[in-house]
């Protein structure tokens, strides 16, 4: 990776964070939107089809966070150890709906009881709502900016990081992932259970759109900078077009009964909003609400061009067989759910 | 009050790995036995290894799951509560992190989906394969977790350059040289766990009368294989392991041997009440053998050992737990040890099944390695203090400034109480499985 000078790697490791935020997004996104429906049935068959539609691929999808994590660890250690400590709250109630969550797949039908598949339920609703909730609000602070001082400290509060901007951020994570785990189950699922989702898909269809262009405009006036220079770079007209081109076509596809092609529209709406977040907020990866020039860069967070030569040598190899297989493994588990013995 | 962030950090740390490390260790061990059932009942066709494999397949999911659960928290623990730490090290520290998940949770997590429910939609070999590709991706975790902690141990490959230890040499920090002592001592241990897990658990099959015949055919296999990996854990690994240390960080081999003062043709303390501190040994009991533990650590009796009082005060290791920890995982190996030669003897002659006590005896036994497993990671971990990085960075000068005591002190009571949960319904679930036993043939045919 010599021929690669330290800037070129930087880049490189921003656009790779991007792309397992995205990963993340997209794959844990739809099992985090079906908990939250969840939380909206009371039928215990179609309870089982949501556990049983994502139980052999959530845990693969999370690893998406897990790696991003620690990619961004490797590559800018400074924001990792800012963000995490400054975050710290909001990580420990983020850590605890996520281990509420995982256990909740594997206990919940090991006994016959009402109460006892109750308490699961909650914990896989819940432990599904507060992470979709709180990525977006953790957004949302990155796109205001977090107090930062000159040494790069953070030196916010807890309650600082539930502003009301990032609660509007908030909330449209956790409606776009409702809205794709709903177009995900429309894959999964048939009779009754199937035509309530389409029924339900244009409302939640509607509640995003209208939460993404609120937050359009409250970030106009929140954070003016992410604007700079953005209107003349042509990627931002690509990624635009192609988020609202996927945004339209997910109510009338599922309408027309083309649940796939859904799916990758709702998949790409989300591929596109976090690609548009990113490419406002480059070069930067948290920006300083207490002065603009303090903010933590790729330029001057990161690890060296060693670390980050290797790790990207370790990601081209990687990567290609993590899709390989998680492709081989959906296409094993594609269609419709049926229940049976070893099912949850 | 003064609530110090330091020490809340620590605790927290050593409460949430602790826990965590109960689980891993365990999902080594018996994917690589699953692998052994599923490959005879695949390659003989034979319908009862396959009941075998759904048996401890369904334990293992119930491991793999709270096991998932507590390791995400690990994945972000060094930036919420170790800023200072990440910092100095993530130029180094974060690429093996970011390469266990990338070569290895993927691998797991969605092979594992593939193995518990894809019995039926693929092929006998394929899902044959996807059991190994748990075991392999869990012991590829293995690797690269203990190349993280290793270079922690003994660091290698770095310069200490703009305010922060940079990599200069990839190779050399991942294959420092703890991690490969560290490794086969630690992957064997999973080993262990898993074989014992499955030779108790077979046992009280037996025992209860519940699909007795099933349960004699796993104990078999787990009980050869268990002896085997019990005896490699002590010879050549554990001993590998040791000279290692004795080598790379003489203040923690002084403490776990308990060596105050430097000795030549120093012998093996066997058993001892540490007081600390003034350093002191009580009631001191030395194997009968002189020069024995110089032979053990650098092939020669007559070879000097350092003690403790050759280092500063403030950088040698709290003696207590390290001396306790380490011994009382020497005597558990000695018993895996004769306890497995035992199984395996009286397996051979045809008389376990009916001695009722011995059976018992390794009922009782499942936790022990993984007890074993603990406590050679207090050892470790705690031998290496008063650094974080050996020699490098204190673990005084590596928690989160900018963290409050009460911040501290609130998660480290949220995760006390949630592991606390979790441990508990682990532990239930896990004896209604075992309770319930394997699916009878009827069953499986209906």
């Amino acid at each position: 990776m010599e021929f690669l000078d330290v800037n070129a790697l930087r880049v490189i490791w921003y656009l790779l964070i991007g792309v397992l935020i995205i990963g993340y997004a997209v794959l844990d996104g739809f099992d985090l939107g079906v908990g939250v429906l969840h939380l909206f049935t009371r039928d215990e068959h179609e309870k089982r089809i949501h556990l049983n539609a994502i139980g052999p691929v959530w845990d693969g999808n999370e690893v998406w966070l897990i790696t991003g994590g620690a990619a961004l660890f490797a590559a800018f250690p400074f924001v990792y150890a800012t963000v995490f400590s400054g975050f710290y709250i909001a990580f420990m109630l983020l850590l605890t709906a996520l281990i509420c969550r995982a256990v909740s797949f594997e206990f919940r039908g090991k006994v016959d009881s009402q109460q006892w598949r109750t308490v699961w339920d909650w914990a896989f609703g819940l432990g599904s709502l507060v992470p979709a909730l709180l990525y977006g609000v953790a957004i949302g602070n990155v796109m205001h900016g977090l107090p930062i001082d000159k040494a790069g400290t953070f030196t916010g509060t807890f309650l600082g990081l539930l502003n009301p901007f990032s609660l509007l951020i908030g909330l449209v994570s956790l409606a776009l992932f409702t809205l794709h785990g709903a177009v995900y189950l429309t894959l999964k699922t048939q009779g009754p259970q199937l035509e309530k989702l389409v029924r339900q898909i244009p409302p939640l269809w509607m509640i995003v759109v209208v939460l993404y262009f609120l937050a359009s405009v409250a970030t106009a006036y929140t954070s003016p900078f992410l604007f700079d220079g953005l209107f003349a770079n042509p990627l931002f007209w690509v990624l635009l077009v192609l988020m609202l081109g996927s945004v339209a076509a997910v109510p009338v596809l599922v309408k027309k009964g083309k649940y796939f092609l859904g799916f990758l529209s709702s998949s790409g709406a989300i591929v596109s909003m976090v690609g548009l977040f990113a490419l406002s907020l480059f070069p930067r990866l948290v920006p300083s609400s207490t002065d603009l020039s303090y903010s933590l860069t790729i330029f001057n967070s990161s690890s060296t061009q060693r670390t980050l030569g290797i790790m990207l040598i370790i990601a081209l190899i990687g990567v290609p067989i993590v899709l390989t297989y998680t492709i081989l493994i959906y296409r094993v588990f594609k269609g419709k759910v049926t229940l049976t013995k070893e099912s949850y | 009050m003064n609530l110090d962030v330091e020490l809340l950090s620590r605790m927290q740390f050593a409460m949430t790995i602790g826990f965590h490390f109960f689980f891993p260790p365990l999902s080594i061990g018996l994917g690589w036995m699953l692998v052994i059932f599923e490959w005879i009942g695949w390659r003989r066709n034979d319908e009862s290894y396959v009941r075998i494999g759904k048996f401890f397949g369904k334990i293992l999911a119930l491991t793999f799951a709270v096991g998932v659960a507590t390791g995400v928290v690990m994945e972000f623990q060094f930036g919420t509560n170790w800023a200072q730490y990440s910092k100095f090290v993530g130029d180094i520290f974060g690429a093996p992190l970011a390469a266990e998940a990338l070569f290895a949770f993927f691998l797991e997590s969605g092979f594992l989906g593939l193995y518990l429910f894809g019995r039926g939609k693929v092929s006998r070999g394929m899902h044959w394969f996807s059991a190994l590709m748990v075991a392999v991706g869990a012991t590829i975790s293995a690797f690269w977790i203990l190349v993280a902690n290793s270079w922690q141990q003994t660091p290698a490959g770095y310069a200490v350059q703009n305010g922060r230890a940079e990599l200069t040499d990839f190779g050399a920090a991942v294959f420092n040289p703890s991690t490969l002592p560290r490794l086969f001592h630690t992957v064997d241990a999973a080993l262990i766990a898993g074989a014992f897990m499955v030779v108790g658990v077979s046992a009280y099959l037996i025992l209860k009368n519940k699909e007795a015949e099933l349960g004699k055919k796993s104990l078999k296999i787990a009980a050869i294989f268990g002896l085997a990996v019990s005896l490699l854990e002590v010879f050549p690994f554990g001993h590998i392991h040791g000279q290692q240390v004795a080598q790379t960080q003489p203040e923690k081999f002084a403490a776990i041997q308990g060596l105050y003062t430097s000795e030549t043709g120093a012998s093996v303390v066997m058993f001892a009440i540490p007081i600390d501190p003034p350093p002191e040994l009580k009631a001191r009991v030395e194997m009968p053998v002189p020069g024995l533990l110089s032979w053990l650590a650098f092939g020669d009796v007559h070879a000097r050992i350092r003690g403790l009082n050759e280092f500063p005060k403030d950088e040698i290791p709290p003696l207590f737990l390290t001396f306790v920890s380490y011994h009382n995982m020497v005597i558990l190996g000695m018993y895996f040890i004769f306890i497995m030669v035992i199984t395996v003897y009286k397996v051979h002659k045809n008389t376990l099944w009916h001695s009722k006590k011995l059976l018992k005896v390794l009922v009782w036994s499942i936790p022990l390695p993984l007890f074993a497993c603990q406590l050679g990671w207090i050892a470790a971990e705690v031998g290496r203090q008063p650094w974080i990085v050996y020699k490098l960075m204190k673990t005084k000068d590596a928690f989160s400034a900018t963290l409050s005591g009460g911040e501290v002190l609130f998660s480290l009571i949220l995760f006390a109480i949630i592991y606390l949960a979790l441990g508990v319904l682990y532990l239930y679930l896990l004896t209604k499985e075992i309770n319930h036993g394997p699916e009878s043939a009827k069953e499986v045919a209906a």
